[in-house]
């Protein structure tokens, strides 16, 4: 039955969905700009600051969205999940902020090649240590050792071994690899050039691989690392052909890189995130935290997640025009202009 | 140091930082649209340039507070699981309100950061004012989720559970009005005196620069006109804890006798001890009357408060001193301003005025750290006012120091980079003259 903890859920899971798709391929862009080399190094970086930075502060308010919603509805929830995973957190925050602050820092401080280059590298840094730990702590949710005592409703922890083990950081490394796929995917649209197409196209290829591994080493791990999700991923009726679908939309999103069908892929891919993160959720449904932490059992109480839903509707109303507004300024005239360009080379390509 | 200590003092740490980034990312965007509007309605370059110049700071200030307000929103689980626990579905709502606020405020600040060229003059302009709501409702959402923690409503305990939670009524608190009015008020005031004061600086070498001329009317005006609407807000606020927190009054006033006719003390060194405050200039009565309007009204004193259940009085009682101090100066400098510019109707550049200016720059966020103080310092040793203790509220994580040094450190270092950028930035600022 659809209770309202399930549509604050749901609306939860919708919301970190945007943030991989959106906020997820911003610090994609920062792997990216780590593995700048050639002597297109200083184009790939250009392209990726000029990419993401009037969106990345709209974007990063996804996650705001999340943590409020998780602890207005799901309080007890919100609270095992800080105590257990204090340390992942916080290593993610100064993540947050080493990223976010450098990124500013490098577009306002003298434009020279050495302090360029220092930011960079802490943008860079920051942009793959938040993903990172965003994975293991959504791992280490999903892995069943998060114990909490109903009656007390309090948490037995050690800080360290809820997180600190192989399944979390896979989880870690696949988010990471998504990020990287998302921004790499992306990119090969942002450019006009196309010797700078065909970087990004390669990273897109290399990243899209390593999704498949990443993705092949969880599932193996989460047979010791996350029996529930195990479980639902590989007994559930839906899964098997929720997988096959995944997996076939992975493979033509490398069939279409491959041929250089690059909207498509741009298309594709981020169905592929999509449904990686639905999966997750619908297999960890109906645990928030496994093993003792349901949606239903942790859940506020109606009076509370009621109005709320209203907000959230209200708001959504608000936001769809403004996001709208901001995506079709700085992301869609750019394409009117990449078509144009696209014809010409077109012409040349019969011409010659 | 103790791990309840070290996540007080991470707290403290982080809001004081973010509190700066977080006013001028509210007050900053009135002054860029009205030097916008006046550039609409002028078409004088010199207000587009401005408008321009003060993105590029705006722009800086704006990261490190949305970075910032990030670890705050996570600290509070990280910190005070057992707070939120209990409190997160209470005050659900404003936080809730505040994230779509904060979408509004981070979706145009983009497109007014990176729209010049691409976006029509008027949106732009709208866009502007849509980044002054956002940051403005995000800001008084905030207040009102702290409120709350003053004078907790909507909801009964029954059996020590937490039932009939009523969102709406705990929104509207007791406190919610008249904290987000003075903070609001707060914000504007201080960002307008900040950058009033920096361009007052220049004006003393480059009297004739018309950049610096345009900025500091605005952002004098600015700061005058909010700094007259203080006292009003003081007031509101006075009255308000008189009524529902009077220790934290009484901690303020380092007023320990409860009394009929209590004074109103100036400085003064509060002895927790022997109970005594020793050295103050006592004004007869005018405490009773500045908080229920009454000279002969009764003032609740510390000694009635069992000991376990008082603030530090000292701490709390020196930090409303200065921010006191600081709003006397800021309201003296902008009605002084007012009656320069009414009797010689022009922009008062005195050399002596633009010199108290200067001085003026830091007093404001200088009264907002202290008057936060005064609000979180007071509540102790609660943190939900007589429901449940700080001490309560705390993670069992241990050794809380380390990320308390690490977020400190990290902290000093962006103060010490967004300084140097900063001054960067305003060093070069254009010079325009007029050429008649």
């Amino acid at each position: 039955m659809l209770t309202l903890e399930l549509c604050v859920a749901g609306v939860m899971l919708i919301s970190l969905i945007i943030y991989m798709l959106t906020g997820g391929a911003d610090f994609g862009g920062g792997i990216w700009d780590l593995f700048a080399i050639g002597r297109r190094a200083k184009a790939q970086r250009d392209l990726i600051t000029q990419a993401i930075a009037p969106i990345w502060e709209a974007n990063h308010v996804w996650l705001i969205v999340i943590i409020v919603l998780l602890f207005v509805a799901f309080p007890v929830g919100f609270a095992a999940i800080s105590t257990a995973l204090h340390i992942p957190l916080t290593l993610m925050l100064i993540g947050i902020v080493l990223r976010g602050s450098a990124f500013v820092f490098r577009t306002y401080d003298v434009q020279s090649d050495t302090t360029h280059r220092r930011w960079s590298r802490v943008f860079a840094i920051g942009s793959v240590i938040t993903p990172v730990m965003l994975g293991i702590t959504l791992g280490a949710v999903a892995s069943g050792t998060i114990h909490v005592d109903m009656e007390s409703r309090q948490v037995t922890t050690d800080f360290i071994s809820a997180w600190f083990a192989p399944f979390p950081f896979a989880i870690g490394f696949f988010t990471l690899t998504l990020c990287a796929l998302l921004a790499a995917v992306y990119l090969t649209l942002e450019t006009d050039d196309p010797e700078l197409q065909e970087d990004f196209r390669r990273r897109a290829l290399i990243a899209a691989v390593s999704v498949g591994a990443m993705a092949g080493l969880s599932f193996i791990l989460s047979a010791e690392g996350a029996p529930t999700i195990r479980r639902g991923l590989a007994s559930a009726s839906w899964s098997i052909p929720f997988q096959l679908l995944t997996g076939a939309v992975a493979l033509w999103a490398i069939w279409t890189l491959w041929n250089r069908q690059f909207r498509l892929a741009r298309i594709l891919v981020p169905i592929q995130v999509t449904l990686i993160v639905f999966g997750w959720g619908l297999a960890q449904y109906p645990y928030l935290v496994t093993p003792n932490l349901t949606f239903s059992n942790t859940a506020a109480p109606d009076a509370v997640l009621r109005p709320m839903l209203i907000v959230l509707g209200v708001g959504g109303v608000l936001l769809i025009p403004a996001f709208w507004y901001l995506y079709a300024v700085f992301k869609g005239a750019s394409r009117k202009t990449r078509e144009t360009v696209a014809q010409v080379d077109t012409y040349e390509d019969n011409s010659a | 140091m103790s791990d309840l200590l070290a996540a007080r003092a991470q707290m403290a740490m982080s809001l004081a930082f973010h509190i700066i980034f977080a006013v001028v990312g509210i007050a900053m965007p009135l002054l860029m649209v009205i030097a916008e509007g006046l550039w609409l309605k002028t078409r004088e370059e010199v207000y587009l340039t401005l408008a321009k110049q003060w993105a590029k700071g705006t722009a800086i200030m704006f990261a490190v507070g949305a970075v910032s307000g990030t670890v705050l929103s996570f600290e509070l689980g990280l910190l005070w699981p057992n707070f939120m626990a209990y409190a997160g579905p209470i005050i659900g709502m404003p936080f809730s309100l505040e994230g779509f606020a904060f979408f509004l405020e981070a979706i145009f600040l983009g497109l007014y950061l990176y729209g010049w060229d691409r976006i029509p003059k008027y949106a732009h302009w709208f866009a502007g004012m849509m980044v002054l709501l956002g940051g403005t409702f995000s800001g008084i959402f905030v207040v009102t989720a702290n409120a709350w923690m003053n004078t907790p409503t909507g909801f009964s305990i029954v059996n020590g559970e937490v039932t009939n939670v009523d969102p709406i009524a705990a929104m509207l608190n007791p406190s919610s009005f008249s904290q987000a009015l003075h903070m609001t008020i707060a914000a504007f005031l201080s960002v307008g005196f900040a950058v009033a004061g920096i361009h007052a600086y220049f004006l003393r070498r480059d009297p004739n620069n018309v950049f610096h001329r345009r900025a500091f009317a605005i952002a004098l005006s600015v700061g005058a006109v909010f700094a007259l609407l203080q006292p009003i807000s003081g007031d509101i606020s006075a009255k308000r804890l008189a009524k529902h927190q009077p220790i934290k009054l009484a901690a303020m006033e380092a007023q320990w006798e409860t009394e009929r006719g209590a004074p109103l003390r100036i400085g003064g060194i509060p002895d927790e001890d022997a109970e005594v405050t020793r050295y103050a200039i006592e004004i007869p009565k005018a405490l009773s009357f500045l908080a229920h309007s009454d000279f002969n009204a009764e003032i609740m004193g510390l000694k009635d408060v069992p000991r376990e259940n008082r603030p530090p009085v000292a701490i709390v009682h020196y930090a409303f001193q200065i921010m006191v101090a600081c709003g006397i100066v800021l309201i003296t400098a902008g009605v002084l301003g007012g009656w320069l510019a009414w009797r010689h109707k022009r922009l008062p550049t005195e050399r002596w005025y633009l010199r108290f200016i200067t001085f003026c720059a830091p007093l404001g966020f200088i009264a907002i750290e202290a008057g936060w103080t005064v609000t979180e310092v007071g509540r102790q040793p609660w943190v939900i006012y007589n429901y449940m203790r700080t001490a309560d509220a705390v993670t069992p994580m241990p050794n809380l120091v380390i990320p308390f040094v690490s977020f400190t450190i990290l902290y000093i270092f962006l103060s010490i980079v967004v300084v140097v950028l900063l001054r960067r930035q305003i060093f070069q600022s254009p010079r325009l003259y007029d050429t008649n």
